[in-house]
């Protein structure tokens, strides 16, 4: 692997010096198989010596084989990675290329540029900083131009190259060149690029690829490679407000608490005032804490440990700013969607957002328009299929930080994931807030969920229970309501069996309908919850993944599972309905406990056992419990 | 102006970025820990990313009872001196079928005590991510892996259907049962990993050293005698010999290199001015083209 270099062999050390210096680019080439997109990587690879001999072997073998240049190496066939799509000549997923010069590292993202591929290329822009957008010198610029560079620029790339290729298959014409550069001048005004640097080259022929051509005297600008070595992109970030977003919180023992994550952008130094987006709450950096000692300062793109001068509370998904300069705080926004999935975009569907490392559920509560990915048009739409693009306004059930994506490219951003398939389902990018919350803070007092429990003296939660048939769920779940009641806060108990016989008198015990019943009555909790109630459930629930769909319904805190922990021998024992005895029977079929598994908790904020307390003491354990949890506190919502 | 970081400043910032990702989304993480080259490296980001804490998850090795002696004792010597919690995992029931490179062949017992071996252990102890130090450029099919790569209940992965990954944003979401495999250093190249653990002062097996050791000529590759249970075929004497490894993995698997590369830097130039990619020097990859693919469907990392 011979980089160019002769201090390898001369001077190891003076060389590995040198390269320590090295800096980094991300880049993304758009265009299609057609416009030399493989044969330009290829080439880049080659001429920068990092083929293996091994490799070349193997590229030469494909080559007689399956290669397109009549036994001549066919560049592209380094680049195709998976089996199946070798033999069709097509690249159909994002493929990462590593090379590097004297002078820099780069990654190259590597994607089709079909137009059912919009997904890959978006997810190769996102991480890239200057788009290689590829374009045949005979044919110009076509609809798959505009296509790529509308993307590019969608995902925040701000430096495109033009490589107009194939220049020898023109007799390098001037002329054609400049025209094909002035339309596309006229056309990227529309876009949001800062630099537009226009090459004629020929990967196949190498011109202007690693140095000028003698073939192209009339071009004076940069080849390809002078100017990937050379564009500044790193500052950009540098020179954004100071952003943090916490990913974990180390506290390794009494005395140490810091708040680690990666600089999403900005500069940020021991001393400076910093502000917690979501509570408002202040304090002063004290150190920066590394493996490596102590910093200075952090920039954008550093691993780092904060630690405050206050102890304050924060945890994962809060983002650290500077206090003079927040991101915006809101829980509704337009954004920019790319839609990744075959199942369409449903507005009002639930969906989770990951936005950094907060996590919300979300709605996509209104689809503005689409973008025609080819023409930019707007086009009107109800829904977004796979690989569509198109503005929506969204709505979170929990406020989030964040910049315009086009002020900052490091914040305001998210992906989209289905609830219930957990399948990435698309991509968005922040446009602007919706409510200006971090301006005009709740100035209309809504009454929403806060309201309603203030007004009761208490915090809307639901205590869920679990536990075999006969284990004693209801039993104690009486008992906690009525001492709750007696308190003077306000419940409601849904049981399995009353909801079995009204709302959920359709479904039977199959797997589906077991699922769509704790769906509806984990919903029909929920609406409790939002009505400021404390909702008793007293239900077998005996899996996992169905409390843990009804704990993801609700905020943090709001879901307190009640695990009623009786062995199975005793509930078979105390058999108070004559269930037990059907099932062995075998009258009854899919019988938790006996023939159909019951999954315990593995983290149930409660855990009574009525073995060896009373029903009595286990309801005095929860509503003690809850005191503790502060269910039964009067609470301020923040107003 | 601020100075900008450098490319092996950004790379290990990307990483210890996923690494806290990991460790923040899962239940019950696991660092496999091969004991080569690129998992001192990523060892070595996991005590950056959590400093002044431990790691907050265990490192398990798989292993196939082939790794050379030297591997072995140096696994030993860092789970002593850095103190993190170690898990030994063995495919039992290979062991008692017998089952060994020289008696099954390459394909065989990889499959066995290696594949199998992982997904044994990944059952067992019900870990729902686990790290893996593979790099994007060591093969064609890894180019196109996740960081976060989804793995089915069974293990497998599914090339065709892959959860698209954007920015620095990575899903963690799964169902019971299935899992993740989060690869931290997947944009490192060879060069960035020998450069880095020549800034970072990183312990590598010594195996990675020249040394004058016994090897015999098999099929085009040097193998090292580790131990007496390699049989030799007639008139097939073992030589000393100056060879190093550029790869570490099961010893009769394993090609050595000869050279004199004694030092970091001299391993950095051997490797710059050489001509051969580094796993060519292991056997499993020349079974036939794509076989790294296949594999990794089949649950290999």
């Amino acid at each position: 692997m011979a980089h160019k270099s002769d201090l390898i062999a001369d001077d190891i050390l003076g060389y590995l010096k040198a390269q320590e210096e090295k800096s980094l680019l991300r880049f993304i080439t758009c265009g299609s198989v057609d416009d030399g997109k493989s044969t330009l990587i290829g080439r880049l690879l080659w001429d920068s010596k990092l083929i293996f001999e091994d490799q070349l072997a193997a590229l030469e073998a494909d080559s007689r084989k399956v290669g397109t240049q009549g036994g001549e190496i066919d560049f592209a066939l380094l680049l195709d990675g998976l089996q199946a799509e070798r033999e069709q000549g097509i690249t159909i997923d994002v493929a990462y290329r590593f090379f590097s010069t004297d002078k820099r590292k780069f990654i190259v993202a590597d994607t089709p540029g079909h137009e059912q591929y919009t997904r890959n290329m978006a997810t190769g822009a996102s991480t890239a900083d200057v788009a290689v957008i590829l374009i045949d010198a005979r044919k110009g610029i076509l609809t798959q131009t505009r296509r790529h560079s509308f993307i590019t620029s969608l995902l925040g790339i701000r430096h495109v190259v033009l490589a107009v290729n194939k220049m020898d298959l023109i007799d390098y014409d001037q002329g054609t060149f400049d025209a094909i550069v002035a339309e596309y001048h006229a056309f990227a005004g529309q876009l949001n690029y800062s630099s537009i640097t226009a090459i004629p080259l020929s990967a196949l022929r190498g011109d202007n690829i690693l140095a000028n051509s003698p073939n192209i005297p009339w071009y004076d600008g940069p080849a390809l490679m002078a100017y990937l070595e050379t564009v500044q992109v790193e500052q950009e970030s540098i020179e954004k407000p100071f952003r943090l977003p916490v990913q974990w919180v180390n506290r390794p023992n009494l005395d140490f608490r810091g708040f680690s994550g990666t600089v999403a952008s900005g500069v940020v130094k021991p001393g400076d005032d910093i502000i917690v987006t979501a509570s408002g709450q202040t304090s002063k950096v004290r150190d920066i804490v590394t493996f490596d000692g102590n910093l200075d300062q952090a920039i954008a793109g550093q691993a780092i440990t904060l630690t405050l001068e206050d102890e304050i509370d924060i945890s994962r998904g809060d983002v650290l700013a500077h206090a003079d300069a927040k991101p915006d705080f809101a829980d509704q926004f337009e954004a920019q969607i790319i839609w990744m999935h075959e199942d369409h975009l449903l507005p009002g569907r639930p969906y989770l957002i990951k936005m950094g490392a907060q996590i919300s559920n979300a709605q996509i509560s209104d689809l503005k328009y689409k973008v025609n990915v080819n023409t930019l048009e707007h086009v009107a739409g109800k829904t977004l299929e796979l690989n569509e693009v198109g503005v929506a306004n969204i709505a979170t059930d929990r406020a989030l930080a964040f910049d315009p994506y086009l002020e900052n490219r490091h914040s305001g951003r998210f992906i989209i994931i289905d609830r219930y398939t957990n399948a990435t389902v698309g991509a968005g990018m922040v446009n602007h807030s919706l409510r200006r919350a971090t301006n005009i803070k709740w100035q209309e007092m809504d009454i929403n969920k806060g309201a309603r429990a203030y007004q009761k003296g208490q915090k809307s939660a639901v205590l869920w229970f679990t536990g075999l048939s006969g284990a004693g769920k209801s039993t104690i779940a009486n008992l906690v309501e009525k001492k709750l009641h007696a308190l003077g806060k306000h419940t409601y108990t849904l049981d399995g069996d009353n909801v079995r016989h009204g709302l959920n008198k359709d479904l039977g015990f199959t797997d589906a309908d077991r699922v769509e019943n704790i769906r509806r009555v984990a919903e029909t909790a929920k609406l409790f919850v939002d009505a400021g109630m404390i909702t008793l459930v007293s239900f077998i629930s005996p899996f996992r993944s169905e409390r843990q769909l009804a704990r993801g319904l609700l905020e943090p805190g709001e879901f307190i599972e009640v695990f009623v922990d009786t062995p199975l021998e005793i509930c078979e024992q105390r058999d108070i309905k004559g269930l037990y005895k059907k099932a062995r029977d075998g009258q009854i079929a899919n019988f938790t406990g006996i023939d159909s598994p019951y999954e315990k908790p593995q983290n149930a904020e409660i855990t009574v056992n009525t073995t060896s307390q009373s029903a009595e003491a286990a309801a005095e354990l929860v509503v003690a419990k809850l005191e503790e949890f502060g269910v039964l506190g009067t609470w301020y919502p923040d107003i | 102006m601020q100075p900008n970081l450098t490319h092996l400043r950004q790379l290990e910032a990307e990483s210890i970025h996923i690494i806290r990702e990991v460790a923040a989304s899962f239940e019950k993480p696991v660092m496999l820990y091969s004991i080569g080259k690129d998992s001192s490296v990523l060892l070595h980001l996991a005590r950056k990313a959590f400093y002044p804490a431990p790691p907050p998850f265990p490192l398990m090795h798989v292993d196939t009872t082939w790794k050379f002696r030297e591997m072995i004792a140096f696994r030993d010597r860092m789970a002593a001196e850095y103190g993190f919690d170690l898990i030994v995992h063995i495919n039992q029931d290979g062991v008692d079928r017998g089952i060994g490179p020289f008696t099954h062949g390459s394909g065989l017992h990889t499959d066995v005590m290696k594949t199998e071996s992982l997904k044994q252990a990944l059952n067992k102890y019900k870990f729902d991510a686990a790290f893996g130090g593979a790099r994007r450029d060591e093969e064609k099919a890894r180019a196109k892996e996740r960081v976060f790569s989804f793995r089915t209940e069974t293990h497998r992965w599914d090339p065709k259907n892959q959860r698209p990954e954007l920015w620095d944003i990575y899903n963690a979401r799964i169902n019971k049962g299935e899992s993740i495999r989060a690869f931290p250093i997947s944009n490192w190249t060879e060069l960035d990993i020998w450069q880095y653990i020549y800034l970072e002062n990183i312990p590598i097996v010594p195996l990675y050293y020249s040394a004058k050791r016994p090897v015999v000529e098999r099929d085009g590759m040097l193998i090292m005698v580790d131990d007496d249970r390699m049989p030799m075929n007639p008139g097939e004497v073992p030589q000393m010999r100056s060879v190093r490894f550029r790869t570490l993995g099961c010893y009769p698997l394993t090609g050595a290199v000869e050279s004199d590369a004694a030092t970091l830097p001299d391993i950095i130039q051997e490797m710059l001015l050489t001509r051969s990619s580094e796993r060519q020097g292991r056997m499993i990859d020349h079974d036939q083209a794509g076989s790294m693919e296949k594999k990794k469907q089949e649950g290999y990392f």
